[in-house]
């Protein structure tokens, strides 16, 4: 089965051309990483999938529901991270999962905070309001929210933004755990090449609105002759190996 | 319909949270209803004691007048100032990927504007009975129906804000403490329609708080039930909210192919 499935899907603001037409299919389990330049249309993509944008044209269905008409059904089994969004910051820590617990009608509350607060070294942070956190901890805490619900489908903009190489590695192993044990579709939006070899099974690319390659990490290596992802992700962003084939 | 419930508490929460951890913000809840009491209050003593008879009455109208519009301003301020802490802590973009619909966000925000306005009102009134001998509450089952009218319309008229904020952004955040404030001349709160000028009383027959004044000096001043105005009042706030209702979801519906929700607070 496929976890989304998005079909000539565009956004157009007035007279710019945000996305272009992209037609994805992303099997249920898999980790897929969607990668662009600044203005390549990422957050845009990611906004139509979670219902926050209505598209100009085109079908969106996530875990068989077509957000047009049943958005919430899916809304219920997704989840979302980015560290550009942020959690009230007056609350805290332990209260932002609280409300968003009730939010996602998470079966005893106290019991899945603490799981979590365990796995993502919290403990010391839940009683502090989530503005005095640090850029790395919020990073934690905003991808902590988004697991609160034990997603099928998780979508994450920049996981391990501002943090540490050391956080970032165990962030990572954890999602790698995560996907292993629950079966979970992640599909993950990040400017770090080395995150997105590591994680993902497979790698759109975009620019300028539109998927101009796609392929597992070791295809497009393989088909730009580069030895890692940001060299391919130049060679796309500048234009260059155009002879390689999509 | 559990679920429902849940996550209209889980907003409710938020801001219960959000109260417990600042005192300014409770504070403010009852600043403003208690100094208008203060002033009024003192203002109709003085004003009662220069009337040879009528007194009473006219110290009645005027802090009824009082309490009862702050019913209808802090009413409306609850909703849109709740809604406007999810703009400033810029939660929107999480609150609208949950399963959250749009009327449960609503029915939260109604819920918080209804303890907002309690713990407004409730100190004022009791401060008009302690100081100035005035029992709003000795109007009896009539104060009810009065008040929950003028609820209805600052749920109504806050809907109509909130739709402009998701239209303009937060650059119309401060109709949220003046759009009421700008209705007051044609809500009759201190005197009868009768005395404004005939375009103003056709404006000031087409708001429910008009019927709601003219019924509570009814009652005040005879005792009589003024089933009337009441009628006209509910009849009134049926549409109007019915009209917000609908802008609303236009609204939040153009919010979401402007992608507003992502970037409302900038």
């Amino acid at each position: 089965m496929d976890a989304i499935r998005v079909t000539g899907l565009t956004k157009r603001y007035g007279e710019v051309l945000a996305v272009d037409g992209l037609d994805v299919v992303v099997p249920a389990g898999s980790t897929v990483g969607l990668l662009g330049g600044n203005g390549a249309g990422k957050t845009t993509t990611i906004a139509m999938l979670l219902g926050l944008l209505i598209p100009t044209a085109g079908r969106i269905e996530v875990l068989g529901h077509d957000m047009a008409h049943d958005r919430f059904a899916a809304l219920a089994r997704m989840n979302f991270s980015s560290p550009y969004i942020a959690l009230p910051h007056r609350l805290s820590v332990e209260e932002n999962f609280r409300v968003y617990g009730h939010l996602y009608n998470v079966p005893q509350i106290s019991r899945r905070i603490a799981v979590l607060a365990e796995q993502l070294d919290l403990g010391d942070l839940l009683k502090r309001p989530a503005g005095d956190l640090s850029a790395g901890q919020k990073t934690r805490v905003a991808l902590a929210k988004a697991l609160l619900n034990t997603p099928d489908v998780l979508l994450l903009d920049e996981p391990t933004a501002s943090l540490d190489p050391d956080t970032g590695d165990l962030v990572r192993t954890w999602l790698e755990r995560y996907r292993a044990e629950s079966g979970c579709t992640i599909l993950l939006a990040s400017h770090n090449m080395a995150e997105v070899e590591r994680l993902c099974d497979m790698v759109l690319m975009m620019k300028r609105g539109r998927i101009v390659d796609r392929g597992s990490p070791q295809a497009l290596l393989a088909r730009y002759g580069r030895d890692d992802l940001e060299e391919v992700f130049l060679d796309i962003a500048r234009d260059r190996n155009q002879g390689v084939a999509p | 319909m559990i679920g429902a419930a849940r996550r209209v508490w889980g907003m409710m929460y938020r801001h219960l949270a959000l109260y417990r951890r600042s005192w300014p913000r409770l504070l403010e809840l009852a600043y403003w209803p208690t100094l208008q009491m203060c002033i009024w209050g003192f203002t109709s003593t003085y004003i009662a004691s220069r009337m040879a008879v009528g007194g009473q009455v006219a110290i009645g109208v005027l802090l009824g007048g009082v309490l009862l519009w702050e019913v209808a301003l802090r009413s409306q301020m609850g909703v849109a100032i709740s809604f406007l802490e999810e703009i400033w802590s810029r939660n929107l973009g999480h609150v609208f990927v949950s399963p959250l619909r749009p009327w449960e966000l609503v029915a939260a925000l109604i819920g918080m504007s209804f303890l907002r306005m309690a713990a407004g009102v409730v100190p004022a009134a009791l401060l008009a009975w302690a100081l100035y001998a005035f029992n709003i509450f000795a109007m009896g089952p009539v104060l009810v129906l009065l008040a929950l009218n003028l609820i209805v319309m600052g749920w109504w008229v806050s809907l109509g804000v909130v739709s402009l904020i998701l239209r303009h952004g937060a650059g119309a955040e401060a109709l949220a403490w003046s759009v009421l404030f700008g209705l007051t001349p044609f809500a009759a709160v201190f005197y009868p329609v009768a005395v404004l000028p005939a375009g103003f009383q056709a404006v000031a027959l087409a708001l429910p708080a008009a019927h709601v004044f003219e019924g509570m000096r009814a009652t005040l001043a005879d005792g009589t039930m003024p089933w009337g105005h009441l009628a006209w009042a509910c009849g009134l706030n049926a549409l109007w909210l019915v009209a917000a209702s609908l802008l609303f979801a236009r609204q939040f519906r153009v919010a979401r192919e402007r992608g507003a929700l992502l970037s409302i607070g900038e």
